[in-house]
């Protein structure tokens, strides 16, 4: 892999390989050129660049801290480190790309940022970004995933956001982003699709990516300094995928770093009852860009399912989909069973209680310890459970001890 | 001869192109809505081919289409329930829909498909293209399969030149920026696209608002005719599709 990978990847139409690009209808053509050209011109200026370095530090409290995980690595093997997204201003690595792609909207002169959210966190993220520029904000979310995140539907409502519930289909995270399209479409030069995570049309995937480096860059730095080697082992879980970009994205060049994404296998591996997109699609066409696909004969794309409401997505970022390929990642799937496991293992073995998508991880990562002792993992904590934790108590119940 | 061209030469103004979704209401009744379109006169007939994310359309054509989905309605049974739809159909017929479909049946397979069952032309609104000029066009001109692309008012000035030089039939000219199924207001710099539009070379249609007598003449005044998608879906929803499409006579 060469150093130029982050300009090769994705190409000038924003292909990575044979994935990404811009699959889009002429409406949406002038004004994703614009943000195209809009990022390339004023994300490299100085001031832009200086502007969001000081609120990463300032209102993100950015770096966030690794964390060497004691009692979990006594008690499984390995040595497991957590990179505390977490911690991240509005509990979660969203935050990144949301003040990256509001500073953007702000100097392109765009009035109202739209977003799709599928557990809430990029939506409160967003919101959070809004308030922070002093823009209009509006979210919409799937009728299930209201029900389910009502703290983060909240927080949204207090930061200002308008909340648009979603009523079509499964009412999860792809009819969300079907509806904000919608909406993005009838005032695309006043508002901007602020897209939750590395997916949809050029330029989104390397947006995304790019606003999220800052955690694999902070995490490479800080494990090192923290242990005077790389990690064996990276782990991050993905639905669209980006916060495993972001970790990723700083350990692609290093051979001897082993990348691991985490897809969630929901119920079963029957149709409908997982989101294993990578294991399980084949290369498709969804909300503008090439990917692998979780779709019938007929190209449509199947229903998904994941107990993590942000994971519950049929596609998944090209980006991801080229490393697959290149399996310079290898994708794994962790159950909804095994996810509320390592959900109330690492809360009461740490004190830490992770997102039910980054548990996911966690769950993937404590398998990987017990299989090799002697490796070091570091993990990508990308957000806090705080919104899960009725959703989780009601559905699965309080254990007394785990395992 | 191409029978989009055909009727491109016979007829210049007023032409009435009416799109619907294949299997819908019932999953029969793809080839009787054509059958009724052309007896009341239509000159052009868009068939939906059914997808669950069309980003283009709005909640009418998007719930139109989920229920052909939910009917059953596919790209191969749109191909069985046209087979021998020429016996009895002679207008131009264009299938619509989203590459992800076209894509995964394989394009060759499609354009074969196409060429069976006599279809004239496609709308793929997703389909970006710079990849159906390196890829595919030599393929659809092969199956004497036009390839009618969109305008918008956002096209620039630059891109309208690449669009017309790769466009073939005619062009489909959003009248505003928005999905299917919003109401069409006049304006100066409407009425300007409209006209610049309509001095290319190629053959135009207008469309997105146009919903009765009134939108529609006021369309055609600035193209060769308009198409009419929501208002007609609206009317087949409730059962008085001859009295809408005499409406606009």
């Amino acid at each position: 892999m060469s150093s130029n990978y982050f300009k090769t990847y994705p190409d000038e139409k924003g292909y990575f390989g044979e994935y990404g690009g811009s699959y889009i209808p002429e409406e949406l053509n002038a004004e994703m050129q614009k943000i195209n050209d809009a990022y390339y011109s004023i994300s490299k200026s100085h001031e832009f660049i200086s502007e969001l370095r000081s609120i990463r530090k300032h209102f993100q409290g950015r770096p966030t801290p690794v964390y060497y995980c004691n009692r979990l690595s006594n008690k499984y093997g390995g040595r497991i480190y957590l990179k505390r997204e977490d911690l991240n201003h509005s509990g979660a690595h969203k935050l990144n790309h949301c003040m990256g792609e509001a500073l953007l909207a702000k100097y392109m002169g765009k009035k109202k940022l739209i977003a799709e959210t599928g557990a809430g966190q990029h939506g409160v993220a967003l919101a959070t970004a809004a308030a922070y520029f002093g823009l209009e904000c509006e979210i919409h979310m799937g009728e299930v995933d209201i029900a389910k995140e009502h703290p983060n539907v909240m927080r949204m409502k207090i930061l200002g956001a308008t909340v648009i519930p979603v009523t079509h289909g499964l009412k999860t995270l792809k009819e969300a982003v079907d509806s904000a399209f919608q909406s993005y479409l009838k005032d695309p030069v006043n508002t901007i699709y602020c897209i939750g995570s590395v997916v949809g049309p050029h330029p989104f995937p390397m947006m995304v990516r790019e606003f999220q480096r800052v955690v694999g860059i902070e995490a490479r730095d800080q494990f090192q300094e923290m242990t005077g080697e790389l990690p064996d082992n990276v782990v991050a879980c993905v639905g669209g995928g980006s916060n495993a970009m972001g970790i990723f994205s700083a350990f692609l060049e290093d051979k001897e770093c082993k990348l691991h994404g985490v897809e969630p296998a929901g119920r079963s591996f029957d149709k409908g009852e997982h989101a294993a997109t990578l294991t399980f699609g084949k290369p498709g066409i969804i909300h503008g860009f090439k990917c692998y696909l979780l779709q019938d004969e007929e190209g449509q794309p199947d229903p998904v399912y994941s107990v993590a409401s942000g994971l519950d997505y049929p596609g998944v970022g090209p980006e991801h989909s080229m490393l697959k390929d290149w399996n310079k990642v290898e994708y794994h799937s962790v159950s909804d069973k095994e996810c509320i496991d390592a959900f109330y293992e690492l809360s009461r073995s740490e004190g830490i209680i992770p997102a039910l998508e980054s548990s996911h991880a966690v769950a993937y990562a404590l398998k990987l310890a017990q299989a090799n002792p002697r490796q070091s993992i570091l993990l990508n904590l990308s957000g806090r459970g705080d919104k899960d934790l009725d959703f989780v108590v009601e559905k699965y119940g309080l254990p007394e001890k785990v395992h | 001869m191409n029978r989009i061209d055909q009727l491109f030469q016979n007829k210049q103004k007023d032409i009435l192109s009416i799109y619907f979704p294949a299997g819908y209401p019932k999953l029969e009744d793809t080839l009787p809505t054509l059958q009724l379109l052309q007896a009341k006169g239509v000159d052009l007939v868009e068939i939906g081919i059914p997808f669950s994310d069309p980003l283009a359309d709005g909640p009418v054509i998007q719930s139109a289409a989920k229920q052909a989905l939910d009917n059953g309605m596919s790209l191969q049974l749109l191909f069985d329930q046209l087979k021998d739809a020429r016996k009895t159909i002679k207008i131009p017929l264009i299938l619509m829909g989203y590459w992800n479909t076209v894509y995964k049946f394989g394009v060759d397979a499609f354009l074969t498909e196409c060429q069976n069952v006599g279809i004239d032309g496609v709308i793929l609104p997703d389909l970006p293209l710079e990849e159906y000029q390196e890829e595919y066009k030599v393929k659809f001109e092969a199956a004497g399969v036009h390839n009618v692309l969109l305008v918008t008012p956002q096209t620039t000035d630059k891109r309208l030149a690449i669009i017309e030089k790769a466009a073939s039939g005619f062009l489909y000219m959003v009248s505003t920026a928005a999905t299917t199924g919003g109401a069409l207001q006049a304006s100066k710099e409407r009425e300007a696209y409209f006209k610049k539009i309509a001095a290319l070379d190629i053959p135009s249609l207008i469309g997105f608002g146009i919903h009765d007598k009134a939108s529609f003449q006021h369309a055609a005044s600035f193209s060769n005719g308009a198409i009419i998608g929501t208002a007609f879906i609206k009317a087949l929803e409730k059962g008085n599709t001859s009295e809408f499409l005499e409406s606009l006579q």
